[in-house]
């Protein structure tokens, strides 16, 4: 019952995500499939080729949108739904792979990884070119990987990384959450505070983001001797968080610095503060980090109430597009791995620019 | 003289174990007992100055009363499900989101973040209320009319819930920055005391004068314990046991209002996460069966503030993220073995051996 | 242990070609000796009818047979081979096959793989070859189903009929069929009763356990009747008539039981009053034949026949217990709906059901609460009756029935079997309905409190409350009420009063031998 509606709403999504690409014209789509097919085989048996394909694909971009040389690509990601993160990824990437811009793209949305493997080997079926994919786990790819390759279809990992092969895709664009949490930890040591006294507010244990931002504080605050007063996990939630923080007034100990692995615990946190009296932020006693710059916490920071925040980029469609272009013209990627490029805010230098630019 | 005092005593244990209040009771008392050993400072209660200016109460009791009172009103309507439908509504932390969502949408008329209010907070309760009721009436005719499991039926809105309740925000995360919107999650300026407690405690002057004035609990009960005498008693078994999950979706309303006000802002995918498993596990430590018939309405709000209790206890003694939930599950399991009829015949047998050696 | 089965039966039944032999089975429950020394025999290629009142033993006798209880003394023996039954597995392999009302088969597999689950050879499974031999016996057997075809897309006849089926490919010996046909239509019933007898000429001793005596006397040749846990008799089914086998089967020579008739006047309408209950070609989805009915003030009268004969289905249906699918029905003269029990109730109609456990009691709810609960529910939602008014009720009816419990807030799954009777009485008599409805108020309760309840029900009566009275004791029905509505198989049969209401009578009309004579009254 339960995984027969969850795919129906797949289903419907994928449904309306084309229809939404598509733009205006209802009769260019159902063209570009028979027109990418060839530009497909063509693209797979002969390699000299890709070089006109690409033109074609440059040209659509600059005159009104053709259905001819379109690179048709499946987009397996996340629920949209699932955070603010994934609903700016997902975005993002139909900004980007869009009919304007060369693209043919479906997209297809699960939280569940046999659902993602069902949907990527509809994809092969149908002959997309590239499947660009968010894997909800890192394991049981391989064969559908395998099939991918002999089909010529070739894959591209986004945010997430998978436990396969590498010579199964050509790429994999991913966050290092290990660096964002070295990034901020740094942010905290540059602060050169008398004392460091530090409520770890962690997320869901186990998932990616949290060992990295958690293993970044834990062994820095080893290395220099700061006092973790509080480490505990609120799931990624406020409300949870705001619980942890009043414990820790209610016990009377004393801390100043707040390190929140996302931004709605940071917000948790700093409503616990406020029903306290206890000051936070840039003139504040206790110091507030956050994560994921949503627009809201960028805000927080240009007000002064919060003091940094790490970036978390959800916007990989630019990268993929350089691969796809680079792959097409016949280049090859040096890099298998690419790691984005992520900021960190400081409360004092951010600016109005800054948040709306980054702000998601 | 002595002696029919000792067997005194032992009939009043006696009778002691078979009262529903036993259980809860017993819990408390350890709790308390434990940490008023461990450290008095956890009953301390101090007065402090909130970031608004306003004297506040605080100290780990205020924070049990506060944050264990959103527990405690959904444990009102979870115990009126389980005693009419015998099963569980698990959809109620979706639900929460859809109502909390709804209510943001309202307030901030699709500004993600707007300034001011675009209807009064009460309009917007109101409809989220509805709303609520709504989604409550849903899973009540699945679970009336087509007879699905409670568990199984509510596994729908479970499923979807929290994507609705996206929908209605378009994926944004809105802040409210109307001051007066916070006082409902935090303190009325003047007032010491956090305001969800004393909504809670409206709740149950509600719940208990409906309970007097009204026959809820006769035709619960009748409904829940025997259905077919209660149809031929001239009942509606369908429409009881949708009132039931109408009224749980009420109580979801006010929790999913108090939840949003607490940080002013919703992050759907994560609000109440897993509440559901509280809600029932309140029903469960109030002494009540879980496969419905009578039930004891004190007793579940009751176990609603000993959950907060234990939570709050045990973040002061700073268990690791990763062991809390095995916490939770022992006193889980205690409590299963504990209510567990075989279990209470051997306590009962064991209080007439006792009685038998006194008596010789 | 091992010398008792070791021990042979020497009997003489042997040469009758006796399949089944059962001898002096025991089984006591607690409380309850539900078979004293019971003896069954069956042989090959006969239908043989169980036959017995609720409570007489039959389906525990069965039970025994199909290894789901373990007797606790006796013998059972397939082919003069004592045999040990302590599962229904082992039921199974020494060739006893059960056929149950409800199917237990798979619906959502096919034809063949409910013929053939459960006793496959191996993993490898030629499926060719399963469906085949499945064909094979379908079509030997007459059953129109193919093997590959899903179960849940076959009548309820045929699934029936694939259980059958099923069995006897098993090599059973002994079929039993319990209660087959109550969900079949009179055609299905025929179908059935053809591969029945398709099965006796091959030789099967089959075992049909059913309430219907016009069934038994269509296609068995003998018929074992029980009472009370123990054996009333075995006979050649030519050797018994109808009205004896009613007689057997109540515990009441015909001899003996008219002597207590006309112990009580008939009772005489008024001139021009209309009848406070009336119903007209009534009849509800449980099946029963559509009915007229009615009931005058002051009058108490009963529906009689045997268990399953559709008594109940028919006040059930004058309740709305039932979903109502024809008829009109007046009260006091005036046109009514009633479509559910609420309706009933409001208009003064109060139904005590018969089976006090699974309709009658709310059993964690205290006595009080019982006691108001069709009072309560009629007053209204928003109106409930205060601690003090539901307290003086409680004390009242407690006192008046005298009700033998320690308080009014016990549970009343607590109370003994006569006392929740009386608490579920006590419940009806607080609605003061005009019209009340007694089924089997008085089974399974003590001596003193069935005499209470009788006196009680002519006590009301002669207070001006109609009521209707079902019993399975005969006797009690003729002391109670003026009138009889005898049933028969879903239908109403005859109606008896004055001179007619005593037991040969009675007896006679459900057995149907005098049927002309019942109707031309």
């Amino acid at each position: 019952m339960k995984k027969k509606l969850a795919l129906m709403m797949v289903a419907a999504m994928t449904m309306a995500s084309v229809v939404g690409c598509g733009g205006g014209s209802d009769a260019a789509p159902a063209a570009a499939d028979t027109a990418t097919d060839t530009a497909a085989d063509t693209a797979a048996t002969d390699t000299t080729d890709t070089a006109a394909a690409d033109t074609t694909a440059d040209a659509t971009e600059a005159e009104a949108p053709a259905a001819e040389g379109m690179i048709k690509v499946g987009i397996i990601n996340n629920d949209p739904n699932e955070s603010g993160y994934r609903t700016a990824n997902d975005a993002d990437l139909k900004a980007t792979f869009c009919e304007e811009n060369g693209y043919d793209a479906s997209f297809a949305y699960s939280l569940k990884n046999e659902e993602q493997i069902n949907a990527a080997q509809q994809f092969i079926q149908d002959g997309v070119d590239y499947l660009l994919l968010s894997a909800a786990d890192t394991s049981g790819w391989d064969s559908v990987l395998q099939d991918a390759q002999a089909n010529g279809v070739r894959v591209i990992l986004f945010d997430r990384t998978i436990d396969a092969d590498p010579s199964l895709y050509e790429a994999s664009i991913v966050s290092d959450m290990r660096a964002e949490g070295d990034k901020a930890v740094e942010w905290m040591k540059s602060q050169n505070l008398d004392e460091y006294n530090i409520i770890h507010i962690q997320g869901v244990m186990g998932s990616a983001a949290q060992i990295g931002r958690s293993d970044a504080l834990t062994e820095t605050a080893a290395d220099e001797g700061w006092n973790i007063v509080m480490e505990q996990t609120a799931n990624w939630n406020a409300e949870e968080a705001q619980q942890i923080v009043q414990s820790v007034i209610d016990s009377g100990e004393s801390f100043n610095v707040i390190y929140a692995e996302n931004d709605n615990m940071a917000q948790g946190a700093v409503a616990a503060l406020d029903s306290a009296g206890i000051t936070h932020g840039v003139d504040g006693d206790v110091k507030i980090i956050g994560f994921d710059t949503n627009k809201f916490a960028l805000e927080e920071l240009l007000a002064g109430n919060w003091n940094y925040d790490g970036q978390c980029n959800p916007f990989q469609s630019s990268y993929i597009d350089d691969i796809i272009k680079t792959l097409e013209s016949g280049g090859t990627i040096s890099e298998k791995t690419i790691i984005m490029d992520e900021k960190g805010f400081d409360a004092e230098t951010i600016t109005q620019e800054d948040v709306d630019t980054y702000g998601i | 003289m002595q002696n029919q005092n000792k067997s005194g005593f032992s009939a009043f244990l006696g009778k002691l174990v078979r009262q529903q209040y036993f259980i809860p009771l017993t819990a408390l008392v350890l709790l308390a007992l434990f940490n008023l050993i461990a450290d008095p400072a956890f009953f301390k209660i101090s007065i402090t100055t909130n970031s608004a200016g306003n004297a506040v109460l605080s100290g780990t009791p205020i924070t049990i009363l506060d944050y264990g009172s959103e527990l405690a009103i959904l444990a009102i309507g979870m115990t009126l499900v389980t005693s009419a439908s015998k099963g569980q509504d698990i959809s109620v932390g979706a639900a929460v989101a859809i109502a909390g969502s709804f209510i943001l949408r309202m307030l901030c008329g699709g500004d993600s973040s707007s300034t001011t209010l675009h209807m009064p907070i009460i309009c917007a309760f109101l409809l989220g209320c509805v709303v609520a009721m709504l989604f409550g009436a849903f899973n009540g005719v699945l679970v009336a009319f087509f007879k699905i499991q409670p568990m199984i039926a509510t596994l729908i809105l479970y499923t979807a819930g929290r994507s609705i309740a996206a929908w209605f925000n378009n994926n944004e995360l809105p802040i409210i920055k109307d001051t007066t919107f916070s006082y409902i999650g935090g303190f009325i300026p003047g007032i010491p005391i956090p305001t969800p407690f004393f909504i809670a405690v409206l709740c149950m002057i509600v719940i208990t004068l409906v309970l007097k004035f009204t026959n809820l609990r006769l035709y619960t009960e009748a409904v829940g314990i025997n259905e077919n005498s209660a149809r031929l008693n001239g009942l509606n078994p369908a429409a009881i046991k949708i009132l039931s999950f109408v009224l749980l979706g009420l109580c979801v309303a006010v929790v999913g209002l108090i939840k949003v006000s607490r940080v002013s802002s919703i992050n759907y995918s994560v609000i109440a996460k897993d509440i559901e498993m509280d809600a029932i596990l309140a029903v469960a430590l109030g002494g009540n069966s879980l496969s419905g018939g009578k039930f004891n309405m004190a007793t579940s709000i009751m176990g609603a503030y000993i959950i907060q209790f234990l939570t709050q206890t045990l973040y002061k003694y700073k268990v690791p993220s990763e062991a809390l939930p095995a916490y939770k599950a022992v006193v889980v399991i205690l409590l299963v073995v504990m209510s567990a009829p075989t279990v209470r015949e051997y306590f009962s047998n064991l209080m007439k051996k006792i009685k038998v050696k006194e008596a010789a | 242990m091992y010398a008792i089965l070791e021990k042979q039966e020497v009997d003489l039944g042997v040469s009758e070609n006796v399949v089944l032999k059962m001898r002096n089975i025991h089984k006591r429950f607690p409380g309850v000796y539900a078979l004293q020394g019971v003896d069954f025999t069956l042989r090959q290629g006969e239908i043989h009818a169980l036959m017995g009142e609720n409570g007489a033993g039959k389906s525990t006798l069965i039970k025994v047979l199909t290894g789901v209880y373990t007797k606790d003394e006796g013998e059972i023996s397939i082919d003069d081979q004592v045999v040990a039954i302590h599962s229904p597995q082992q039921a199974q392999n020494a060739g006893i096959s059960t056929v149950y009302q409800e199917i237990t088969l798979c619906p959502n597999l096919s034809v063949a793989e409910n013929m053939y689950i459960g006793r496959t050879a191996g993993i490898r499974q030629n499926w060719k070859k399963v469906n085949a031999d499945a064909d094979k016996i379908l079509q030997s057997l007459d059953i129109p189903a193919k093997a590959t075809q899903q179960l849940s897309s076959c009548s309820i006849a045929v699934q029936q009929m694939v259980a059958i089926a099923r069995a006897v490919d098993m090599d059973c010996k002994v079929l039993i069929l319990d209660e087959p046909t109550s969900s079949l239509d009179e055609q299905e019933v025929a179908k059935l009763f053809k591969l029945m007898r398709d099965l006796k000429a091959r030789g099967v001793g089959i075992i049909f356990v059913t309430h219907f005596l016009d069934q038994v006397y269509e296609v068995c040749d003998r018929i074992t009747v029980m009472r009370d846990g123990q054996l009333v008799g075995e006979y050649v089914i030519e050797d018994l008539p109808r009205v004896q086998l009613v007689s057997k089967m109540l515990g009441k020579e015909l001899n003996d039981m008219d002597d207590i008739s006309g112990e009580y006047q008939t009772y005489k309408p008024k001139e021009g009053e209309a009848p406070v209950f009336e119903a007209q070609g009534l009849a509800s989805d449980s099946g029963i034949k559509p009915f007229d009915f009615h009931i005058n003030k002051g009058e108490v009268n009963g529906f009689t026949g045997l268990l399953g004969s559709g008594r109940s289905e028919c006040v059930r249906a004058i309740f709305g217990a039932d979903r109502v699918t024809r008829g009109s029905v007046k009260m006091n003269g005036k046109p009514v709906k009633i479509s559910k029990p609420i309706d009933a109730m409001r208009n003064g109609i109060a139904y005590l059901p018969e089976d006090r456990k699974v309709d009658g009691i709310v059993g964690d709810l205290s006595v009080r609460d019982n006691l108001i609960l069709a009072a309560q529910v009629l007053k209204g939602f928003m109106k409930p009756f205060s601690k003090a008014e539901a307290n003086k009720f409680a004390e009242e009816y407690i006192k008046l029935l005298s009700i033998k419990t320690a308080s009014a807030d016990t549970p009343i799954k607590s109370l003994s079997g006569g006392n929740q009777q009386k608490v579920i009485v006590a419940r009806w008599l607080l609605t003061h309905p005009e019209y009340l409805i007694l089924d089997e108020p008085t089974r399974g309760i003590d001596v003193g409190t069935k005499t209470d309840i009788q006196k009680l029900v002519l006590k009301l009566a002669s207070e001006g409350m109609s009521v209707t009275f079902i019993s399975s004791e005969l006797d009690e029905m003729l002391r109670t009420c003026s009138r009889l509505i005898v049933m028969r198989d879903l239908n109403v049969v005859g109606e008896l009063t004055g001179a007619d209401m005593n037991q040969s009578k009675v007896m006679s009309t459900i057995a149907g031998g005098e049927k002309k004579n019942a109707e031309s009254k």
